[in-house]
């Protein structure tokens, strides 16, 4: 919806998680908007998973939706996001963690875009601000001018590797965050503006890059997408692993033994994108690209692609293996692909 | 002191279009008389309208002065615009480029004619080639960019020559964004690398980025954020290491004329910004010159011409003769009307002169740097334990934070002031950057003038910020609606007349 | 003492240095590692006084003959034109001489309307709907556009006239090789010069991003063909460049009129001095087709309103072409650009209107339509070389045996004439042949003293 003086005003929402966690920075990114002095309409759900935080900051919200207070479920999120996509709101700004965001994925998917406040807990998904005033500042501008939205990963506890006494993260979908373009030219190659473009580019690079008989495993990822779709392979997979070769796709969804297999002995590259909101390359969501798959490809046979939006969010990189000696082979600089014959020497930490 | 800007307005605009005035049958300039001769042009190729605005003299001569009312330069008033070197244009180099003797000769005039233009490029090019420390200097280049394809050409030349195919230009993330666009155009891959704390070259991180297939890296030095790369000579090593050039962006020469030379820290290849560090005018965006300079290996690659002295003959004279050549990146040779105000410059300043220029320059950006370090809403991001050179970068995040109020705000308060504001949002590796160069042509008086002005925008940003977020109210029109004009862009007379009709 | 330049004495400076605790200059530039650090003063020539710049240089630039004080016949990209008096004292106001490009548009309207009346101005010429607000030149303009070109269509060859200029080819072959596009020449037409269409359609395919010619082209001749050049390259999706001298578009059919997608240009002789071939000002400009505008390079300034949307005002458009937003996607790495050349152009071309550039451009066809008639009469001259309409340009041949063309002009110098630019090296093909240029500069009587010098120097009967 248009404001009435052109300022556009429009709707937004706000939600918590299931669980109440740091209502203060949601109240924090809320009252950036007053004191932007935005225009437009709040819609919200009850009580802690929303109203309340909007009195707080002083904001006249419109409630919808029914909940029973202090026993909020997932389900209730998901609910809320059906609710607020109905009412047409242009943005959902939520306060929660990781489990909030795959709800409202699950509930909204890609339909309408997600904001994220960091409240503290863990936020492995790169749909957060960096700080709570940043969401307020970047939803109210994306209210008011619009601003170009990315794709960020939406993550979770590896059940099994936190099992394995050992911190990893699943890839469970994608996001669409609205993104400040001064913060993409602050490090800054050449960007469109758009993250699709600038992926399209680095795909067009890529294919030029890529050599007859070698096999390339691709990482899960919008930015390895559009390189399969550069090569005219539309059914990549999103959130897995897929093989390529002379420019078909050869395998989908593969698993570290399925790779080992297609590797072994051969001339391979790895194409792999940051994951998440501390951008990890390998390790927490590249998960069947294991330490084996590395060294029987090569360290110098690993070519990262990202976007320079994707790296506005995340300027620097990690690695988490598993094996910490082969994480500290990859310390330090790396040429990251960031557009058309264009890249970025990148640290990782 | 007060400022207003002249304002010529009439109902929806300022000065009217030039379209919009005049009569049908006025005109401004007439014409000597035709000789009755035969022209064979068929009808067909004639054509049947134009539509020009047809006005008197006088009509065209109050247009034009009401527009340049409504514009600022550097003989208005401050112009701390960072990397640009908006110093004062000396108006003896105007009557010189002017004389008939410079304004009208033709360069494929027969050269014993023009001997005195020969001299005066050839001399021009000794004494930039001393003041860089580079062997021969090419002329030929309309402003800094124009330098920078060239540069790119000539290191692919010299590379070429030596059997190699190298594709990589590595740049700094602080790099102006022509040296990026320049390496793109001459068919190089870019590779950017990042700045450390103190805001210079992050060496780990160039190591690992240059490698065989390394033409060149560009560098500025003083670099964007006003800080000596004092790591050049390291820089120099790993990039010879690999068999890359060393390619120096001249932007910020003023910061170290006659104090050191590009040549000296290692640099192959240097362009020159006539029009920032040697006192030609701006033109509001040009004409400009971007003369570039080499070191002996690569003489032999400039564009031809290249104007020689034969002592035997005792004449100057345009060599064509270069086979290796890159041939020619402009028609003719280079802006000479900006040359002949350059060579004068020069020759005014002397050598100690040049020098005083950049202590000055570089004393005044300290000066503001000490003086507003003091002043709450602004701090510098990277460290700052050592001086800047003849500028310098602060970023207004702390008055973003604390109020609410961005760089861009205090840009255009600052027009209020009379002062045109410094360069913002670049370089891009600081928040909320104000990028400020008052260069050696300002007094002290104008400087604390400054201070004042940024100071009392600050008091404002945090008392009344309502009245900062209204500016600029004392220029000739307020803030314009930029998003519009590129979204829906009306770019000529006929569209607007399109437009129009259309509404 | 201080030097004018310089506002802070020796004392200021000391006082500055007190004021903020540094104990010296030399304090200042201590980041100078030693090693690169001056330890003597710049060899240069010592400083003048501006009495002794001013004798210096006039000294130094008396050497040149001005073709104001000879009769000259050069043109050749750029040309000699009478500059009325009210252009140069306009663009030396200081507000525009002295200003930067326009960033803050608030205080720079000035300069950002005279640019918008002049992309305006140059559309009216050219018969186009947009232009951009100046490249370098003629020559640069012709690289910029095959890569435009290049970058619209997707294609690598770029189709020129083997008689366009060979300095303007020289660049363009410069601006193709990055991104490794492949300029071709056709072939010409023997008697009239022109390009050979059957030649063009021969060359052209789905590989070619353009087609380009000059109009008048290089050595002068019109090219009669233009319309079915446009229809052929359009017929297989090529754009279509026509590189122009603008003086002629007060007479000629303008580009846009017979099919160009894109109008390059010397706009020198719009209100500037030829100045030993610089400033130039390229011009620029393009259909209103969005998939143009995405990848039309320079700045270009737009029209647009207040933020209350009450009044008119311009500013700079469609930035994120230009290379400080998009830094090597750029369109283009063209940031200084000939601004103040391109106001010249604008004042000049309201002061002449529409019927003065007519009358202007006809002056200059008829005094080279006269020179062609007094030099072709002579025995041992030919002129025109071409059998084609010329504009105010033509190539005369020596057909004097032994009579070299260096030899001819020098003997023309020695009666005080600057004669045409030889072309043998250029086109060797045509023999002893120099490019000849005719402007309002050129009385009758120049042009007969011409003929009679050349009549002498051929050494023949008239």
């Amino acid at each position: 919806m248009k404001g009435t003086d052109g300022t556009g005003v429009v709707e937004k929402a706000l939600e918590l998680g299931a669980k109440p966690v740091s209502p203060g920075r949601a109240v924090d990114a809320l009252r950036v908007l007053k004191r932007l002095k935005l225009e437009f309409e709040l819609i919200t759900y009850p009580a802690e998973m929303g109203a309340d935080e909007a009195r707080e900051a002083g904001i006249e919200g419109r409630t919808i939706g029914k909940i029973v207070s202090k026993k909020t479920t997932a389900e209730d999120t998901k609910q809320a996001a059906r609710g607020m996509l109905a009412e047409g709101v242009e943005l959902i700004l939520f306060a929660g963690g990781d489990g909030t965001a795959i709800d409202l994925i699950d509930a909204v998917g890609t339909r309408v875009p997600l904001l994220g406040v960091p409240t503290g807990v863990k936020m492995h998904s790169a749909v957060f601000a960096n700080t709570p005033e940043a969401a307020g500042e970047v939803a109210a501008r994306f209210l008011r001018e619009g601003l170009p939205l990315r794709e960020a990963e939406v993550m979770d506890i590896d059940e099994e590797a936190y099992r394995q006494n050992r911190l990893s993260a699943k890839l469970k979908g994608f996001a669409k965050v609205p993104y400040e373009p001064a913060m993409v030219q602050a490090t800054k190659e050449a960007s469109t503006g758009y993250e699709l473009a600038d992926q399209k580019a680095i795909a067009r690079w890529v294919f030029e890059l890529m050599e007859k008989g070698r096999i390339y495993v691709l990482g899960p990822g919008t930015t390895t997408r559009a390189v399969a779709e550069e090569l005219g392979i539309y059914d990549s997979t999103l959130l897995g692993v897929d093989l390529i070769k002379n420019y078909k796709l050869v395998a989908k969804d593969v698993n570290e033994e399925q790779i080992l297999q297609a590797v072994g002995g051969k001339l391979a590259t790895i194409i792999v994108s940051p994951i998440g909101r501390q951008g990890f390359i390998l390790g927490r969501g590249n998960q069947q690209i294991s330490p084996e798959v590395v060294m029987e490809v090569g360290k110098e046979n690993i070519l990262v692609i990202a976007a320079p939006q994707k790296l506005s969010s995340t300027p620097t990189l990690k690695v988490d293996t598993g094996d910490t000696k082969l994480d500290e082979v990859f310390r330090g600089y790396i040429k990251v692909i960031t557009g058309y014959r264009q890249s970025r020497m990148v640290k990782i930490i | 002191m007060n400022y207003q800007q002249a304002r010529w307005a009439s109902k929806e605009c300022l000065e009217p279009l030039v379209f919009e005035l005049g009569k049908a049958g006025r005109r401004g300039a007439t014409l000597p008389p035709k000789i009755p001769a035969g022209v064979k042009i068929p009808e067909s190729l004639i054509r049947k309208e134009l539509e020009l605005p047809e006005l008197s003299e006088p009509e065209i001569v109050r247009h034009y002065t009401r527009l340049s009312q409504m514009n600022y330069g550097v003989d208005s008033g401050f112009y701390p615009l960072g990397s640009c070197t908006m110093k004062y244009n000396p108006k003896i180099s105007e009557e010189l480029a002017a004389l008939e003797t410079a304004a009208c000769i033709h360069p494929y005039q027969a050269e014993e004619t023009v001997q005195g233009a020969l001299e005066l490029m050839y001399k021009l090019e000794r004494h930039l080639a001393e003041i860089a420390g580079v062997a021969r200097v090419c002329l030929h280049p309309s402003a800094g960019a124009h330098g920078e394809f060239l540069g790119m050409l000539l290191a692919r030349a010299y590379h070429k020559s030596k059997g190699k195919e190298r594709t990589e230009v590595v740049v700094p993330d602080s790099a102006h964004g022509t040296n990026f666009a320049s390496a793109a155009m001459a068919g190089y891959n870019v590779v950017v690398v990042p700045s450390n704390a103190r805001g210079r070259v992050d060496i780990e991180a160039l190591r690992k980025a240059v490698s065989k297939r390394t033409a060149a890296l560009m560098l500025t030095n003083p670099n964007t954020l006003g800080l000596f790369e004092d790591e050049i000579l390291e820089i120099a090593e790993i990039v010879h290491g690999v068999g890359g050039l060393l390619y120096y962006d001249g932007a910020n020469l003023n910061g170290i004329l006659g104090k050191t030379r590009p040549g000296d820290m290692g640099f192959d290849i240097v362009h020159f910004n006539l029009h920032k560090t040697f006192a030609t005018p701006h033109g509001g965006g040009g004409p400009g010159a971007g003369p570039v300079g080499v070191t002996r290996k690569l003489e032999k690659f400039l564009p031809m011409p290249v104007v020689e002295f034969d002592p035997k003959r005792k004449r100057y004279r345009l060599d064509y003769d270069r086979p290796q050549s890159v041939g020619k990146i402009k028609g003719f040779y280079g802006n000479f009307g900006v040359l002949v105000k350059a060579y004068a410059y020069i020759m005014q300043m002397g050598a100690q002169g040049l020098r005083e220029v950049t202590e000055a320059a570089v004393l005044n950006a300290n000066y503001i740097m000490r003086k507003l370090l003091d002043v709450e809403g602004y701090e510098i991001k990277f460290d700052q334990s050592g001086p800047c050179k003849h500028e310098v970068v602060f970023s207004a995040e702390p008055m973003k934070n604390k109020w609410g109020v961005k760089a861009h705000f205090v840009a255009k308060r600052l027009l209020d002031f009379g002062m045109h504001s410094p360069t913002y949002y670049f370089p891009p590796i600081v928040p909320e950057a104000l990028m400020i160069e008052p260069t050696e042509t300002e007094p002290k008086e104008e400087l604390d003038r400054f201070i004042a002005a940024l100071k009392e925008i600050a008091d404002e940003a945090k008392t009344n910020p309502e009245k900062l977020l209204g500016a600029p109210t004392a220029t000739a029109i307020g803030r314009l609606d930029e998003t519009k004009a590129s979204r829906e862009p009306i770019l000529s007379w006929r569209a607007y007349k399109k437009r129009v009709a259309h509404a | 003492m201080g030097h004018p330049y310089i506002p802070n004495t020796a004392e200021t400076r000391q006082q500055m240095l007190r004021e903020i605790g540094v104990a010296s200059i030399d304090e200042l530039f201590v980041d100078i590692p030693k090693k690169i650090r001056l330890t003597h003063e710049l060899n240069l020539p010592q400083a003048m006084s501006e009495l002794e710049v001013k004798r210096h240089v006039q000294a130094m630039l008396s050497k040149n003959k001005p073709f104001t004080q000879m009769p000259s016949f050069l043109g050749g990209g750029v040309w000699p034109h009478h500059v009325p008096a009210h252009v140069r004292s306009l663009v030396q106001r200081s507000e525009f001489l002295t200003a930067y490009t326009p960033y803050q548009p608030e205080v720079s309207q000035g300069m950002l309307q005279a640019l918008f009346e002049y992309q305006s101005l140059i559309c009216e010429l050219t018969a186009m709907d947009v232009a951009n607000a100046s490249m370098y030149d003629w020559a640069t303009a012709v690289g910029e556009a095959a890569l435009m070109c290049a970058r619209v269509t997707g294609r690598r060859k770029v189709l020129v006239p083997e008689l366009m200029s060979s300095e303007r080819y020289a660049v363009l072959q410069n601006y193709a090789a990055g991104p490794g596009l492949e300029p071709v020449k056709l072939d010409y037409d023997w008697s009239t010069g022109q390009l050979d269409l059957s030649k063009l359609r021969a060359g052209l395919n789905e590989d070619v991003a353009c087609v380009y010619v000059e109009n008048p082209s290089y050595l002068g001749f019109l090219e009669t063909g233009v319309d079915e050049i446009a229809d052929a390259a359009h017929k297989v999706g090529a754009l279509f460049v026509v590189g122009v001298n603008p003086i002629s578009l007060g007479l000629l059919k303008a580009p846009g009129d017979y099919g160009a997608d894109i109008v390059v240009g010397e706009g020198q002789p719009l209100g500037n001095p030829v100045s030993f071939g610089g400033p130039t000002l390229g011009l620029f400009a393009c259909r209103d087709d969005p998939k143009l505008l995405r990848q039309i390079p320079g700045r270009i300034i737009g029209m647009t309103t207040t933020l209350d949307g009450k009044a008119r005002g311009y500013t700079m458009v469609l930035q994120t072409r230009e290379q400080h937003i998009r830094r090597e996607r750029a369109t283009s790495n063209i940031c200084s650009n000939e601004a103040l050349c391109a106001v010249a152009a604008a004042i000049y071309l309201t002061s002449l209107g529409p019927r003065g550039l007519r009358e202007l451009a006809e002056i200059c066809a008829a005094n080279a339509s006269y020179a062609i008639e007094k030099l072709g009469a002579i025995d041992g001259l030919e002129a025109p070389i071409f059998n084609a309409p010329h504009f105010n340009e033509f190539a005369l041949r020596c057909t004097q045996p032994k009579l070299k063309i260096e030899k001819f002009n020098a003997a023309l110098l020695k009666q005080g004439i600057q004669g045409g630019k030889p072309i043998r090296k250029e086109f060797p093909e045509f023999g002893e042949t120099a490019l000849l240029c005719l402007t309002e500069l050129h009385t009758k009587a120049d042009i007969d003293r011409l003929a009679d010098a050349a009549a002498k120097a051929v050494g023949a009967k008239r």
